[in-house]
């Protein structure tokens, strides 16, 4: 089971749980999993194309998945893989 | 000035004494560090600790970028101020109380909110800029101009208990490490991602996380240590965990990716999608566009609906769908006028806006009522769908 780490600002949408276990094999298929479980989760990590958002990166290990296969990189058993939104802060 | 000529008096000696005798750094890089310039935008929660550490640590001019005033509810992270400040403008407040921890600095004041007016003509005479700010158009605001002016830019970004730090354009061994925009390209539209006023912020968060942007911020200037380029830190402060990620350069960045399209700073507020009025584009009807091609005008006709609609019916335009026209922004014209369609008018208005936006085009039009338009009005013998 790969691990998602959820960040803060979407763990409400997660029942408050700051690391999901999803059994995939791709990028793709942790996301679709993900707003499967998460339905509230959806339009914050994904457009009304069902891309992920420009805004929300996603990192398999230490890599920018935009470096990889983008949602067709592979995860493995052990994966860690980390949902990065922008954040800024104070007023916006 | 050369920091091999910076001299310093006998009491700066005994202040600093503690860098100067690490063996790693040594009087050349508090030499450096006198020799600096930084601008620190925004003296708040994250300002707070780049401030003191910077002023502490001796660097020589500080720039101080803020238009607020200190608030009461600011005091529970913004530990530069005290309630002696309460109302007194921000960057007044600061100097105040950097100067009283370190009179041998110098500190210029900027009363004023960092705009696309202003930014390049403030940057310029800094060679670091830290960003501290609060809200996502300053953030595109700083790393642009960060970028055309050849400045390092010190990011660090909090909200709740998370925090990020990374080191923007910074050159080392003559390549350009990435920049903002090659980690998000496009800010959140307003309202989806909460801000501190609504979501909140643990007060020493941003103390960790300012303390790490001013280590950054030390280490560019010094040369001392791997500096965080090329790489994204976030910390989780609820878990105490922390993970760093591998970033690079994007070629489809508009900055200085592989076609570069901004050379100027741009709205940054439009950018995020905070201006509420949608502005007009230029328009053109669909019997103007047949008289343009039967006469054999030089202009460009771009078509951004999806393959399969082209496959339909096409009238002769280069096909960019909607979603990637940022990224294949390079194969538009500047120079001819540019018509753009789509199948009624509503996605081809939407590209130029983006386009006019993000990349700063002047010359496309508006095919009216798009290819379903033109059909009806000058070649009703074409395919409707």
């Amino acid at each position: 089971m790969a691990t998602v780490i959820i960040p803060t600002p979407l763990r409400k949408f997660t029942n408050n749980t700051p690391r999901v276990q999803v059994a995939a094999t791709t990028v793709q298929e942790i996301v679709d999993d993900l707003t499967l479980n998460f339905p509230e989760l959806k339009r914050h990590l994904l457009d009304e194309q069902g891309k992920l958002r420009t805004f929300v990166n996603v990192f398999v290990g230490d890599d920018d998945i935009r470096n990889l296969q983008q949602e067709q990189t592979a995860v493995q058993e052990n994966t860690v893989v980390s949902i990065v939104p922008a954040i800024a802060g104070g007023r916006a | 000035m050369n920091y091999q000529d910076i001299k310093f008096s006998k009491e700066e000696l005994a202040r600093y004494n503690r860098h100067i005798i690490i063996p790693d750094f040594g009087l050349e890089a508090q030499q450096k560090l006198k020799a600096a310039r930084v601008l620190v935008v925004g003296s708040g929660g994250l300002g707070s600790p780049v401030l003191l550490y910077l002023a502490a640590a001796g660097v020589g001019h500080i720039g101080i970028v803020d238009f607020d005033v200190v608030d009461d509810s600011n005091l529970q992270r913004q530990v530069l101020f005290g309630v002696d400040a309460v109302g007194q403008p921000k960057v007044e407040a600061a100097r105040e109380r950097l100067q009283s921890l370190n009179p041998h600095i110098d500190i210029t004041l900027y009363n004023t909110q960092l705009t696309s007016a202003n930014a390049l003509d403030i940057i310029r005479d800094y060679d670091v800029v830290a960003d501290g700010t609060d809200n996502f158009p300053t953030r595109y605001l700083v790393n642009d101009a960060c970028v055309l002016l050849g400045r390092t830019n010190v990011y660090a970004s909090i909200f709740q208990f998370e925090g990020q730090v990374s080191v923007f354009n910074y050159v080392k061994n003559g390549e350009v490490g990435p920049n903002y925009r090659d980690l998000y390209p496009t800010p959140p539209p307003p309202g989806l991602v909460p801000s501190c006023a609504e979501g909140g912020v643990l007060g020493v968060l941003p103390g960790i996380i300012g303390s790490l942007q001013a280590l950054e911020v030390i280490k560019v200037i010094t040369g001392v240590g791997e500096v965080l380029s090329g790489r994204f830190f976030i910390f989780d402060a609820l878990n105490f965990e922390s993970r760093t990620f591998n970033i690079k350069r994007n070629p489809s960045n508009p900055l200085n990716g592989e076609n570069p399209t901004i050379t100027a700073l741009i709205d940054y507020e439009q950018f995020c999608g905070m201006k509420a009025v949608e502005i007009p584009v230029k328009e053109i009807t669909a019997r103007d566009l047949y008289d343009m091609q039967v006469r054999g005008d030089d202009f460009q006709l771009i078509d951004v609906r999806e393959p399969h609609e082209q496959a339909i019916v096409s009238i002769g335009g280069e096909l960019i769908p909607l979603a990637t026209v940022s990224e294949q922004s390079g194969r538009i014209d500047r120079n001819r006028p540019v018509v753009v369609h789509c199948k009624m008018g509503g996605r081809s208005a939407k590209a130029i806006r983006e386009l006019e936006e993000k990349f700063g085009f002047t010359n496309l039009y508006n095919l009216k009522g798009g290819i379903i338009g033109y059909i009806d009005e000058v070649q009703p013998e074409l395919t409707k769908y």
